[in-house]
Parts: structure tokens; C-alpha cells; sequence
């Protein structure tokens, strides 16, 4: 099922066509990667369907319905949970509290001052599901800025889990993770994918040819192709644009 | 919420608060009822500057709002009521922020704190260069509020005791409110906008709301401050809507410390204490016409020297001897 659809997306700034005519979709159990070269409008793209930013022109549809003018904050309270290739935390505070109060999106009750927040039982188990499912649960007690960098990347993916989303964005989830955590982290997104739909940006190929569905391929903001990971791994052009030799010695070995 | 160890210093203050009318000369309990209104102004702005992060240089408006209303609307033939005179003081204080809000949230840091200065010169030209409210001589209120139920009177504020524990009651109150409101969701919420608002609204909260909200909650208490400072003095002027008042209540949560509600009320005692300090003629003679230099030197000193704030400084003593 197609719960996120991106129609011919534009964005411009000035001159400078970051995003240009971008078509995809993202099916609840597949796993959609956007690679590129740096600069080839990945983040940018996902900027848009987040609703962090507009788009110049294009249309962007959540489970059918034209989202396109909807804030971020309403996309997010339908399902669309996303994370930062800059890690984006609440540094001051606990990692328990980190994915709590993300968790809180769901059970705001801004009126209710008489309830202390840790009394919020829904986004408290919210919060340990979350830290749970990352292997972040010994760490709780943390504050966030303490941790590595790693369990930092951990905690930004936790942080948009707590929000309960059915769909992801994840921006760069793998950057700076060691094998270890990028084994753990592919493993969590093979079980996600089960009930997710899952877009992935991603500059780690080996991880993005093993867990991905379908590959997009982006270059200078405009999609180059879209296929299957055997596909994109054959194409000729993408090989010349951007993978080039270099994911031959890679892949096929 | 609060640990033992700071809420000792706390208790300290509610007896000597409780005490004090009992063996002090009028002139201090004077001074500790000005402290206390203080106390609940500069409580106000900590809800903005230290729970939101919105750095509001227009705080004195509400203040003065507050108490402005209060004088327009009491009689010179008698007592108001009371139950028409504050819900109006706190109702005009709070829809002049919902204004004030809704337009100055659209912008950030810097210009947020220019915007709100704006509009707080605004409402200051207002009551200094018009007749509304006596124009710089300002305007007298003769007669406290009644607080009655039909026939019964309930409480005489106008008795010094009555009214003494009236302002400490509503200083109470106030803190427990926001102790309870920093501690629930919203105000949980409150901390996220101030950490990281890109993040919040990644996360599904509609963080314009929340920020306008934090904006008019601080206002009314502010206008519930600048009613207890009309009813003190029976008299109100404009320079309590000054920039002077808006930057002298921010000294006080920068005195006390940052995001603390006992930071707010030890920087308002702080403030008071140092500006009583300096202008005494006793110790300082002529010079004591010229506080407002040492009081800056002392402040700049402060700041220097406790980063923190007040309520910092055990925290930075411990951590000194550690090393």
C-alpha cells in the first residue's frame, strides 16, 4: 500500500534547482533508498515531504490525501516521523526523556498542569518501546549529550520511533555508526519495514544495496533512476553518473 | 520537581515572609510586600524567558497594564469590587499579550526581543502622552477592592496585615502554579520549544501555539503583579511601563538564575536589597543620588561571577573545592 507519494516535486532556490521534478512513492513493507552525490538534492527532498519546507511546485500525498500545505507538525501527527542527518536531540535532557517527550506528541493535553508529565503513562511506554527496539533501554538514564556518537544516531532514530510513525524518513541514519551499530541498525529497519514504509538516504552503498527494495537515484536534484537494487546495480548510466567503477569492486565481489 | 536541599532555602523565606509583619518596622514590611510583588512579576517572565526561551524585553507592559486598569476602574467614591477589578486587571493584561503574541511569535531572537520592546513603548506612550490615565502625573487609586460575597465581607484589604498576607498568598500561589505547570506536559513541552523547536515539531507539536500560550499565561501574572503594585501604592504612573521596569524584571531572573523559580524570587530579593542598598543617604550621602552606577557595577559583577545565577552559586562552590 502507497502511504507516501512525492508528484513531479520541485524546489528552487534562486537559480539553484535542488529538487527538480521528483516523482516516488513509499509502500508500507519496502524499504525506498535515495542515494546520490552530495548536493544532488537528497536532503532537500526530504525536507519537502516532511514539511519542513514548501515546495516551488509538485504535490506531496499522505495515505491518498493531498498534504501539500500541511505543516510539518499535522504530517507529523499522521504518521510521518522522520530523523536528522544532523544529529537534531534535546542534549540537556535524559534519553528516557528524549523519546518521552517526543512520545508526548501523541498525548498532548496542554491544558492538564496539575498532571506531572512523567505520570503520562502512554508516552512513558512509548518511550521505553522505543528505547527498547534501538538497545538503547541500559542507557536511559543518560543525558543525551553524554552519550557516543553512535548511541546519539541510535537515539535520533529512537526519538522518531516513540513518535509511533508509519512512516519514516530517515536522513543518513548509518553516518558514524561502527559496524557493530550499523549490523544492529540494518537489523531494526528489516523488522520495521515489516509494518513501516521506509525511505532511506543513505551514503553507506553496501547497506543500502542489502536492504533496500527499490533504489533512486538522484543526480544535480533530478532522478536519474528508480529500480531494483539489481537493476540499478547493472545500469550502465548509473555507473557512469555516480557509482562508476567504484560500486563494481564493491558489489560484486 | 525540587529536591530537599533547595527547597530548605524556600522554607526559610515562607517563615521569615510569615514572621516578619510581627516585628518589623512599616517601612520594611513595606519593602518585603514590594519584594513579593516583584517576586510574582519576575516569576512571570521566568515561565517565558526560562522555561520557553523567549527573551521578552516588553514585560513591564503587562505589569503596567495590570495595574493601570486597576486604577481606571476603582471609584473614587469607594471600593470596587474585587471580582470585577481583577479578572478585568489580569483579562486586559492578557488580551493586549495575545496581540502582542501573536504578532511578535512570528519572528525570532533578536527581532523577537525588539518586537516585544516595541509594543511595550507603545502601551507606555499610550498612558504617558495621553489623558487616559493622568498622563505622566499618572492616576491615584483612592480605595482597595472589596473582597465580598453579597453582604459578607470576606477580606478588608484595606488593613495593612490583611493585605500584606493577601500579596504573600498570591505569591504562593503563583509559585505553586508554575512548579506545577513546569512539571506537567505543557510545560515539558515548553522545554522542548526552548531546546530544540525543530525537533518538537518533527515530533507532531504545533510549537506557535505553545509559544503564544507560555506568552499570554506570563502576561496575566504579570498583570497580576502590577494589580498588587497598584493596590500597594494606591498610585501608578507610567514609568512602571517603561523599558527601565521590562529590563530591570530580566536583571532579576539573571541575578537569581536562569530558568528557576527560586531563581526568579532570590533575583527579585536581590534586586530590591542592592537598589535599597545604594540608595541609602546613610551610608552613601550625596552619592546615593547616583545608585543606578554602582547597582550596574554590581550587576555586571554578578553576572561575571555567578553564571548561574544565585541559585548556582552552591553548585559552582562545591565544584570549586572539588578541583
Amino acid at each position: 500500500m502507497t502511504l507516501l507519494a512525492a508528484k513531479n516535486i520541485s524546489r528552487h532556490f534562486g537559480g539553484l534547482r535542488a529538487v527538480d521534478d521528483v516523482s516516488l512513492t513509499v509502500e508500507r513493507g519496502e524499504i525506498h533508498a535515495v542515494i546520490g552525490t552530495n548536493g544532488a538534492g537528497k536532503s532537500t527532498l526530504i525536507n519537502v515531504l516532511c514539511g519542513e519546507i514548501e515546495p516551488t511546485s509538485g504535490r506531496v500525498e499522505l495515505m491518498g490525501r493531498d498534504v501539500t500545505r500541511w505543516t510539518q507538525p499535522r504530517r507529523a501527527q499522521e504518521g510521518l516521523g522522520r530523523s536528522y542527518q544532523r544529529t537534531t536531540i534535546f542534549p540537556n535532557f535524559t534519553v528516557r526523556e528524549n523519546c518521552r517527550l517526543s512520545a508526548q506528541a501523541k498525548w498532548q493535553k496542554p491544558w492538564d498542569w496539575f498532571t506531572p508529565a512523567m505520570r503520562c503513562n502512554s508516552s512513558a511506554t512509548a518511550a521505553e518501546n522505543a528505547l527498547q527496539r534501538t538497545g538503547l533501554a541500559s542507557l536511559a538514564d543518560a543525558v543525551a549529550a553524554t552519550l557516543s556518537h553512535g548511541a546519539k544516531r541510535q537515539l535520533e532514530i529512537a526519538m522518531c520511533l516513540a513518535t509511533a510513525p508509519q512512516i519514516l524518513l530517515l536522513d543518513e541514519p548509518l553516518a558514524g555508526m561502527d559496524s557493530e551499530e550499523t549490523e544492529r541498525m540494518l537489523e531494526l529497519l528489516n523488522e520495521l519495514k515489516v509494518s513501516h514504509a521506509i525511505l532511506l538516504v543513505e551514503h553507506d552503498m553496501d547497506a543500502v544495496f542489502r536492504v533496500s527494495d527499490l533504489i533512486t537515484v538522484m543526480v544535480n536534484g533530478r532522478v536519474l533512476a528508480s529500480d531494483t537494487p539489481q537493476a540499478i546495480r547493472a545500469n550502465a548510466e548509473v555507473q557512469e553518473a555516480y557509482l562508476g567503477a567504484h560500486l563494481e569492486e564493491r558489489v560484486t565481489h | 520537581m525540587m529536591n530537599l536541599r533547595s527547597s530548605w532555602s524556600l522554607l526559610v523565606l515562607l517563615v521569615f515572609a510569615v514572621m516578619f509583619p510581627s516585628f518589623g518596622e512599616k517601612y520594611y514590611v513595606d519593602l518585603v510586600m514590594k519584594i513579593m510583588i516583584l517576586s510574582v512579576f519576575a516569576l512571570s517572565l521566568q515561565l517565558l524567558v526560562g522555561q520557553t526561551g523567549l527573551v521578552s524585553f516588553g514585560h513591564a507592559a503587562f505589569f503596567g497594564i495590570g495595574a493601570y486598569v486597576a486604577a481606571l476602574l476603582s471609584p473614587q467614591s469607594g471600593p470596587a469590587s474585587f471580582w470585577l477589578l481583577f479578572p478585568a486587571a489580569l483579562g486586559a493584561a492578557g488580551l493586549y499579550a495575545l496581540a502582542v503574541g501573536a504578532l511578535s511569535m512570528r519572528t525570532r531572537g533578536i527581532y523577537f526581543i525588539m518586537v516585544t520592546l516595541a509594543f511595550a513603548q507603545m502601551a507606555y506612550y499610550v498612558f504617558h502622552d495621553t489623558k487616559v490615565g493622568g498622563g505622566s502625573d499618572g492616576i491615584y487609586l483612592y480605595f482597595r477592592p472589596e473582597i465580598a460575597i453579597g453582604s459578607v465581607r470576606l477580606l478588608d484589604l484595606g488593613q495593612p496585615l490583611v493585605f500584606y498576607f493577601f500579596v504573600f498568598a498570591a505569591l504562593v500561589l503563583t509559585f505553586l502554579l508554575l512548579a506545577a505547570a513546569q512539571a506537567s506536559r505543557f510545560g515539558r513541552a515548553l522545554a522542548g520549544i526552548r531546546v530544540n523547536e525543530q525537533r518538537m515539531r518533527a515530533a507532531g507539536f504545533a510549537t506557535y501555539p505553545y509559544k503564544l500560550a507560555a506568552f499570554v499565561v506570563a502576561a496575566t501574572l504579570a498583570g497580576v503583579a502590577g494589580f498588587l503594585y497598584a493596590l500597594k501604592d494606591g498610585y501608578v504612573n507610567p514609568e512602571i511601563l517603561s523599558w527601565h521596569q521590562s529590563g530591570a524584571v530580566l536583571l532579576m531572573i539573571i541575578l537569581g538564575g536562569i530558568g528557576s523559580l527560586r531563581g526568579a524570587v532570590f533575583g527579585a530579593i536581590a534586586f530590591v536589597a542592592l537598589q535599597e542598598f545604594y540608595q541609602s543617604q546613610a551610608i552613601f550621602g550625596s552619592l546615593a543620588k547616583h545608585w543606578q552606577l554602582p547597582l550596574g557595577l554590581t550587576i555586571i559583577a554578578f553576572v561575571a561571577l555567578m553564571p548561574k545565577g544565585l541559585i548556582g552559586l552552591g553548585a559552582q562552590l562545591r565544584s570549586r573545592k572539588a578541583i
